[in-house]
């Protein structure tokens, strides 16, 4: 860990500021990723913005739906009540991560900033395109267990990891983003976060002068029946080997709107848009569900160790939905 | 001393009943208010903070080091390299020294510009705070030559050979008994299977961690992580060339050994070396990923096991083959065949060792070393062989029961497995299982239920211990022994108590100085029976001076009493005849004007107190066959898992342990070691793997985040229950040690009740859900 100062930012604007003039500055919010990394020499920042005073809080229903501020934490964000009750996918996902002490620090902008496991990325001894552009990845060949199957490229394998990005993905949650000027855009999270392609460094389309305010959430009735499955080494504390998103408005056995996302299986939170298409006007059976679970995975490059992940993927897909069903 | 052995009775003269009982920690308020000092946690007058610097690269050749940057950083005290490590006197780098320290590895860092292993220390940083030495190390810039490294004993590159002797030194490479090859080519019934583990690696809570002050030019004290402060001490002296005694080890507490804490490690000597470089006392603790290269770990292996039977299930021969990874210098291989020879009356056996070298640090004992691998290929091939002929997994166990050791011939010194056997099966409900594999369903999940035997020796050794009674009925009990986490300060307080006839808060007992008397390193299960039974000698030697002392005082009701006819109880000395007729010991001593009285003792453990023949030094171990008696605690692991079909997770719903190893000491912290201990070996069965790039020959999961240990969630509500074993043979305490048999079977308990439920044999360890949903899928 390199020698860095402190400052605590009061508004968005101070907190931008200071990025300004420091530019590999880092916000801080739960630190949870963080100051691991930085322990651990991946990251190195002079400047550390602690941001956990700026107003980006409160879990609020609007007209249209669900706004859950940025610095709001994973507990109390997996806990309130209508989240648990109106969107219960995100709840679940929230409440599968990490462990209670994580979550009690951890803020939702932060999660979705949240970097890979990958065990190359987190040592610096080893080569890694995405921590230093152009070292290689000797994960194509290496310990890819637990790596990406999906959004894959010669450069990187990096799984994202986390699990309230795969429900957010599922439910078009839309990422509210304010500069340095007051300015706010929001970005469909679908976008939000990039494949590696040649450039895995980059990972968001956040700009060094953005920081995340808020996330918002359409109300839908594929948001109120929604499911959360997460397969894992252990029955906790784990990164996902596999998890899925899933939301479904069936009406007379008929499916009339489908959501279904991957975890652990993608460089970003995975959407499987081919698949919903697959299930909508389907009767909501097991057969459809594989049809679908089969699509979801359509394209996925394995590598040594992650075969398993594309049969595995699908059958938690076909679960989540089967329990979805049956709840 | 009479022929005939001491032996402690419960109950007996001297005892108050107190040994059993649960009684809660006596350290366990030290623990929980943080007052108990680990040896990271000693503020020394003037301390700085050592930190390690290690090698990016696996194999390769530092061809400079520039420590000028770092050197100036605010605080940095020193860097030491290869180029400037203070000599010391030995090194481990050639073999009559590595055997002269004691040394696990045959290679100090710091004393060569080669790299043989990723994570090999390559400078250490000294400064006035932790953090600045953190920075500091960060800045040390190295140039290496990069040379290719071989990965392990399946690399084509690697030379898998056989080694004379495996262990450094204790194991046969090549062990035969009867005709083994052809006894199985004769067998209707022939079972081949290979067993694959992955690396393991012990990571006890409290990480390796040194403080090293130099209280002189030629005189050290160390406070220091360690199992056993005597073998830290001679490998410190040995290496520094001091006389032992100018040497000091300290341990007070420790947060977990599991092995890795059982030899002295590099970090150790290194620290000692940078404190002597300050002039000022220095304190290194590893970070959780050096953990992963300081300090050995359960090395990647192969297990092939041949199994010969006849049709009814009786075994007719065993032919195990171990292929392993090991160091560039060291023979390591921990010894699996030990068990596999010994579990079952079988007349033929056979083992042979390959190893393989690669840029890997050496291996070490962790945890059941040896009995844990092997008793998963012998109890998983059980399994199979009951599987094959339609026979009950536990009467294929009876059907084959040993009842003598089948390797030499000796009885048993004392065995309950038969009663572990039925309590467990009982307490299980093994009864109610489906003959049938994988027809036993729970909703959408599989069901199974497994089962597998433990077994432990008990190896010889031996210890001493002092005792100080003092005339107000308090009494300090002293040895340098070391407690592990595990309950050492609790049992021995007992033991204490009831061989003085005194209430356990009037013992003071203290531990882990070599300014103690010597006890043994506390690694193979030696530590309670060799501990407890040196101190209840050391109490009968008070007894026997309290006895003089009393024949001859005239105003003592055994005034004039022959010696022999008087025996101590509850505190008092009395004549075995009629035992109104004594006095208490304060009584005695304040009427002597005797303030306090001292006594020695020695305990032996294992074949040496059998054969009353002095096993040697203390720690000498594995001279175990030397008594008329085998000495073995058994034991069983009833396991029940719940299995996903679909993803193939794998959840331990139910556990049953039954174990018959001697005396327990304390019925509290008894249960506690084997739930911990089936829980280490849950995590071996389920979770823990190591993984080590296949080029780079580094590990790619050195921390706890993604190297898998279980967590609450993993683990259901365990029962645990011991068979009352009464064992004259083995030591003064009739005492088997329970650390280790606690995990020796768990893996395949577990992978037997997978098989059970799923139909599917998973043969290689740990058995994650892609290997049970791939194994279902075929």
């Amino acid at each position: 860990m390199n020698n860095f100062s402190y400052t605590p930012a009061a508004t968005a604007k101070e907190a931008l500021g200071l990025r300004k003039d420091t530019k590999e500055a880092a916000f801080i919010a739960g630190g949870t990723t963080l100051l691991d990394l930085m322990k651990a020499n991946v990251e190195a920042h002079p400047q550390l913005i602690d941001i956990n005073q700026l107003p980006f809080k409160g879990i609020q229903e609007t007209a249209d739906g669900l706004r859950i501020g940025a610095l709001e934490r994973m507990s109390d964000v997996g806990e309130n009540a209508l989240v648990m009750q109106q969107y219960p996918v995100i709840a679940e996902a929230l409440l599968l991560s990490a462990s209670p002490q994580l979550r009690n620090m951890a803020s939702i902008g932060g999660n979705l900033l949240q970097r890979t496991r990958c065990g190359y990325f987190r040592d610096p001894a080893f080569p890694c395109n995405k921590r230093n552009p152009g070292s290689g990845c000797p994960a194509q060949v290496g310990d890819n267990r637990n790596l990406a199957i999906l959004g894959t490229s010669e450069a990187c394998i990096a799984t994202n990891p986390g699990d309230l990005a795969v429900a957010l993905v599922a439910l078009d949650a839309v990422v509210v983003l304010e500069n340095a000027k007051g300015k706010q855009r929001r970005v469909p999270l679908l976008d939000f976060h990039l494949l590696p392609g040649t450039t895995p460094q980059r990972e968001t389309i956040l700009e060094p002068d953005e920081l995340i305010v808020a996330v918002t959430v359409p109300a839908a009735a594929h948001a109120r029946k929604s499911h959360y499955v997460k397969v894992r080494d252990r029955a906790s504390y784990a990164f996902a080997l596999v998890s899925a998103a899933v939301g479904l408005e069936v009406q007379g056995g008929q499916i009339r709107s489908a959501r279904l996302a991957l975890g652990g299986v993608g460089t970003k939170p995975w959407r499987a848009l081919e698949a919903e298409k697959m299930l909508v006007g389907r009767a909501a059976t097991e057969e459809t569900f594989r049809t679908a679970a089969a699509a979801a995975v359509r394209g996925a490059q394995p590598r040594e160790h992650n075969r398993f992940k594309v049969e595995m993927a699908q059958k938690t897909l076909v679960q989540a939905l089967q329990e979805l069903m049956a709840s | 001393m009479d022929n005939e052995p001491a032996f402690f009775e419960t109950n007996g003269p001297g005892t108050g009943g107190i040994v059993g009982q649960p009684l809660d920690r006596v350290d366990g308020f030290a623990k929980v208010t943080g007052q108990a000092k680990y040896s990271a946690e000693y503020k020394l007058p003037g301390l700085t903070y050592g930190v390690l610097r290690t090698s990016e690269i696996a194999r390769g050749k530092i061809q400079s080091i520039d420590t000028s940057v770092a050197a100036k950083e605010p605080g940095v005290l020193a860097i030491l390299t290869h180029l400037n490590l203070p000599k010391l006197a030995k090194t481990p780098n050639d073999p009559d020294s590595k055997k002269a320290i004691g040394a696990p590895m045959g290679f100090l860092p710091l004393t060569s510009d080669q790299v043989h292993y990723a994570g090999q220390p390559v400078a250490l940083v000294v400064a006035d705070t932790y953090d600045r030495a953190v920075h500091a190390a960060s800045l040390v810039k190295v140039n290496y030559a990069v040379e290719k490294p071989v990965v392990s004993f399946l690399d084509p590159k690697a030379q898998v050979f056989d080694p004379e002797k495996v262990q450094d030194g204790k194991t046969p490479g090549h062990t035969r008994r009867g005709n083994p090859q052809e006894a199985f080519a004769a067998s209707p019934i022939q079972l081949t299977a290979t067993y694959e583990h992955a690396i393991n690696h012990h990571n006890p809570m409290e990480p390796g961690a040194t403080t090293a002050v130099w209280e002189g030019p030629d005189r050290v004290t160390v406070y220091e992580s360690t199992q056993g402060v005597t073998r830290t001490q001679k490998a410190l002296s040995a290496m520094l060339g001091l006389p032992t005694e100018q040497v000091r080890v300290v341990t007070k507490y420790l947060g977990g050994g599991f092995g890795c804490k059982g030899s002295t490690w590099p970090h150790t000597i290194l620290t000692v070396q940078a404190a002597k470089a300050v002039g000022r006392p220095v304190r290194l603790s590893l970070t959780r990923p050096q953990q992963f290269t300081s300090m050995g770990h359960r090395e990647d292996q192969h297990q092939t096991l041949k199994l010969g039977a006849t049709r009814e299930g009786r075994l007719t021969a065993l032919i195990h083959e171990k292929t392993s990874t090991t160091s560039p210098w060291d023979n390591y291989a921990e010894p699996n065949s030990r068990i596999i020879n010994l579990l079952y009356n079988c007349p033929a056996f056979e083992s042979t060792y390959q190893l393989g070298r690669a840029n890997v640090m050496t291996s070490t004992f962790t945890r059941a070393p040896g009995e844990a691998p092997g008793s998963f290929a012998i109890e998983c091939s059980m399994d199979d062989l009951a599987a094959q002929l339609g026979i009950d997994p536990l009467q294929i166990r009876l059907l084959n029961y040993a009842d003598k050791d089948p390797t030499n011939g000796k009885p048993w010194s004392s065995k309950s497995l038969k009663q572990c056997y039925a309590r467990g099966a009982e307490l299980f409900g093994w009864s109610k299982r489906n003959p049938k594999n994988g027809a036993t369903r729970q909703g959408r999940y599989l069901m199974g239920m497994g089962m597998a035997t433990a077994s432990y020796p008990v190896h010889n050794n031996q210890g001493t211990a002092r005792i100080r009674l003092y005339a107000d009925g308090h009494a300090l009990v002293q040895t340098g022994a070391t407690d592990l986490g595990t309950g050492t300060y609790t049992v021995m307080t007992q033991v204490a108590a009831d061989s003085l006839g005194i209430a356990p808060d009037k013992v003071r007992f203290e531990l882990g100085d070599t300014r103690l008397p010597t006890a043994p390193n506390s690694g193979g299960s030696v530590a309670a029976g060799t501990v407890s039974s040196s101190i209840y000698m050391a109490a009968q030697d008070v007894w026997q001076k309290l006895t003089k002392l009393a024949i001859q005082d005239k105003k003592s009701p055994l005034y004039r009493a022959k010696a022999a006819d008087v025996v101590a109880e509850k505190g008092r000395l009395v004549l075995k005849t009629d035992k109104t007729k004594g006095e208490d010991f304060m009584a005695l001593m304040k009427r002597a004007d005797m303030p306090d009285i001292e006594g020695s003792g020695q305990g032996k453990y294992g074949a040496g107190y059998e054969t009353g023949r002095a096993p040697g030094p203390a720690d000498s171990g594995h001279e175990d066959d030397k008594g008329g008696h085998s000495m073995h605690s058994f034991g069983v692991h009833f396991c029940e898992v719940r299995v996903d079909p679909e993803v193939g997770t794998v959840r331990v719903t139910r556990w049953v342990s039954v174990h018959g190893a001697g005396r327990i000491l304390n019925a509290k912290t008894a249960r506690s070691q084997i739930i911990g201990g089936s829980i280490f070996g849950i995590g071996n069965a389920l979770m823990e793997e190591t993984f080590r790039d296949p080029n780079l020959a580094r590990y790619t999961n050195a921390s706890l985040g993604e190297y898998h240990i279980p967590v609450n969630a993993d683990i259901p509500d365990m029962t645990v229950e011991f068979i009352d074993e009464h064992d004259p043979y083995i030591n003064a305490m009739g005492v088997k040690g329970i650390g280790e048999i606690s995990m020796v079977g768990v893996a395949a308990a577990v992978a037997n009740a997978v098989f059970h439920a799923t139909g599917k044999r998973i043969r290689s360890l740990p058995i994650t859900p892609d290997k049970v949903m791939n194994s279902l899928a075929v």
